[in-house]
């Protein structure tokens, strides 16, 4: 066997030990750069050993057909003899040799990459695992959750100056649920024009709403509120990621951007200790939009 | 009374109003009042247009500038965001109009009319830790984790490059045009001087990869990871091709 195909079926064969590789990961650690770096490693050598097959086995000789001159007889045959004084067989191979690569060798190279590398592919599909539901727009907020900061501690009313926000937790829950984190705002009272069902769940101008952008669930971490009104973009909370921009003095109402519906409001007041707690759950579904969810 | 007298008349008492009113003195005006008398000339020659010649606003034009104390006054003047163009233009940081003399002078004008005054700052006090955590908590979301500034919808979010750490300290408690207001209650002057450390630090950040592209983020570094990437694949493609001959 030649050099050339030799390093072609080492290559073909490294691709096929990266990809099982890559399930091999897949099973036990799952660790992600691990993953990137077999699957990488088995496209790379994938790629040379197609290059190294390109530029050194596949045959580089130039033949021309003459074209036939018209009313001559038995080109089939002068095509032949063009083919064997080119150094090929009949069916356009070379002869066979001793030693010589074999399309059954190339083909079996080929077919165990192509398999390992398929399986890798698919492997992944394991991950999609049962239909998620509902469970994705529950939130642990409900009628006495208290208001909890970063550090876990309840959030006082008063720690809320007028133009200021937070981001806030549901008390005892996980806060890296979808539906957990609120950012609370304070505006004044005579800004707030709420839908009259919602008038008692700003307590004092202080309200919360999901910090769950409706669009595509980035973290809304963005407050604009004006010094001075008259000349200056009223207060919202806007997304960093595709610009959408709630009205928080009329309920998170989407006044610009790609979101399809209003902010969620978590109605409030304050408890004996003057600390925030959630009175209810949220005024709509939470997290992002979807097929079915788009305006709901 | 024929028109133009009732004109002169007019005249005589706008001007007898403005004189007293340049002559006139705050009651409770504290400190040098020469300078607070200088920074009231200066001040109805060049701001009272828009703020009103007491300083009590002009409604739907501009705000009244009494009670809101020296820290908003200084915050404004030298990071050059006032005087506006016109009301209702975005106040954006540029060269100051009025020179440190006539700053000091205004801000003692508005210092006398009551307000908090310019903050003190000791950012070599904070923690640098303590800083990034609250900065990500509190200011990240606009002005982006490497202080680089970026836009909420309708205002520019500045870059913290430019601003000294007093003028940041002054911008989180007053909330300049529509950026939120951080009482006491809210940002402790403890945890203020953290997060200035920090900002601090932005300004010459210890690029542990080597280069930090102007440290804006992701779009840039993404764009020079093309500029490498494709050169190199055209390369690999010519190495592996052939001219048609």
């Amino acid at each position: 066997m030649r050099q050339p195909e030799r390093i072609t079926l080492g290559l073909l064969a490294l691709t096929s030990f990266a990809a099982i590789g890559f399930i091999a990961v897949y099973v036990t650690s799952g660790d992600t750069q691990l993953l990137g770096l077999s699957l990488g490693l088995a496209l790379l050598f994938l790629a040379a050993a197609a290059i190294v097959a390109g530029l050194a086995l596949v045959p580089q000789a130039k033949v021309v057909e003459e074209r036939p001159q018209l009313g001559r007889a038995e080109p089939e045959r002068e095509l032949l003899q063009l083919v064997e004084s080119a150094g090929l067989d009949a069916a356009g191979e070379p002869p066979p040799a001793e030693d010589a690569f074999t399309r059954r060798s190339l083909v079996i190279g080929a077919a165990g990459a192509a398999g390992a590398l398929g399986a890798a592919i698919v492997v992944p599909l394991a991950s999609l695992g049962t239909k998620v539901g509902d469970t994705i727009v529950d939130t642990p907020w409900q009628a006495g959750v208290r208001l909890v900061d970063d550090d876990g501690q309840p959030i006082a009313l008063d720690r809320l100056n007028v133009g200021a926000f937070l981001t806030a937790f549901p008390e005892g829950a996980d806060k890296r649920e979808l539906g957990s984190p609120v950012v609370v705002v304070r505006i004044r009272v005579d800004e707030l024009d709420l839908p009259a069902d919602r008038a008692d769940w700003a307590p004092d101008g202080v309200m919360a709403y999901s910090k769950i952008c409706p669009h595509a669930a980035c973290a809304i971490s963005l407050f604009r509120y004006p010094l001075y009104e008259p000349t200056s973009p009223g207060p919202a909370l806007v997304c960093p990621c595709h610009y959408s921009t709630f009205d928080v003095t009329r309920g998170g109402d989407r006044i610009f951007g790609p979101a399809g519906r209003a902010l969620p409001q978590l109605p409030l007041t304050v408890d004996t200790d003057s600390n925030l707690v959630a009175t209810g759950e949220f005024s709509g579904r939470i997290g992002p939009s979807y097929l079915s969810s788009r305006r709901t | 009374m024929s028109a133009p007298r009732t004109l002169c008349a007019v005249l005589a008492l706008l001007a007898a109003g403005t004189a007293g009113a340049v002559l006139s003195v705050p009651a409770h005006a504290q400190g040098d009042s020469e300078q607070i008398q200088k920074g009231r000339t200066l001040f109805v020659e060049g701001c009272s247009t828009c703020h009103g010649i007491d300083a009590a606003g002009v409604s739907g034009v501009a705000p009244s500038l009494q009670g809101v104390g020296a820290r908003s006054a200084d915050f404004y003047l030298s990071t050059g965001r006032m005087p506006l163009d016109h009301p209702g233009a975005e106040p954006l940081r540029s060269d100051p109009t009025y020179s440190t003399e006539e700053i000091d002078a205004l801000v003692a004008y508005i210092g006398s009319l009551g307000g908090p005054p310019v903050p003190e700052v000791q950012p070599q006090d904070g923690s640098l830790n303590e800083g990034l955590r609250l900065f990500l908590h509190y200011c990240a979301g606009c002005h982006q984790v490497g202080a680089r500034g970026g836009e909420v919808v309708g205002a520019f979010a500045p870059r913290l490059t430019d601003p000294t750490p007093t003028e940041v300290a002054e911008a989180v408690r007053v909330g300049p045009y529509v950026m939120p207001t951080f009482a006491e209650s809210l940002i402790s002057d403890t945890q203020l001087n953290s997060i200035i450390r920090y900002v601090e630090y932005t300004k010459k950040p210890d690029n542990r990869g080597g280069w930090g592209i102007g440290n804006i983020g992701p779009v840039p570094e993404g764009a020079v990871a093309w500029l490498i990437g494709l050169p190199f694949l055209l390369l690999v493609a010519r190495l592996i091709g052939e001219r048609i001959k």
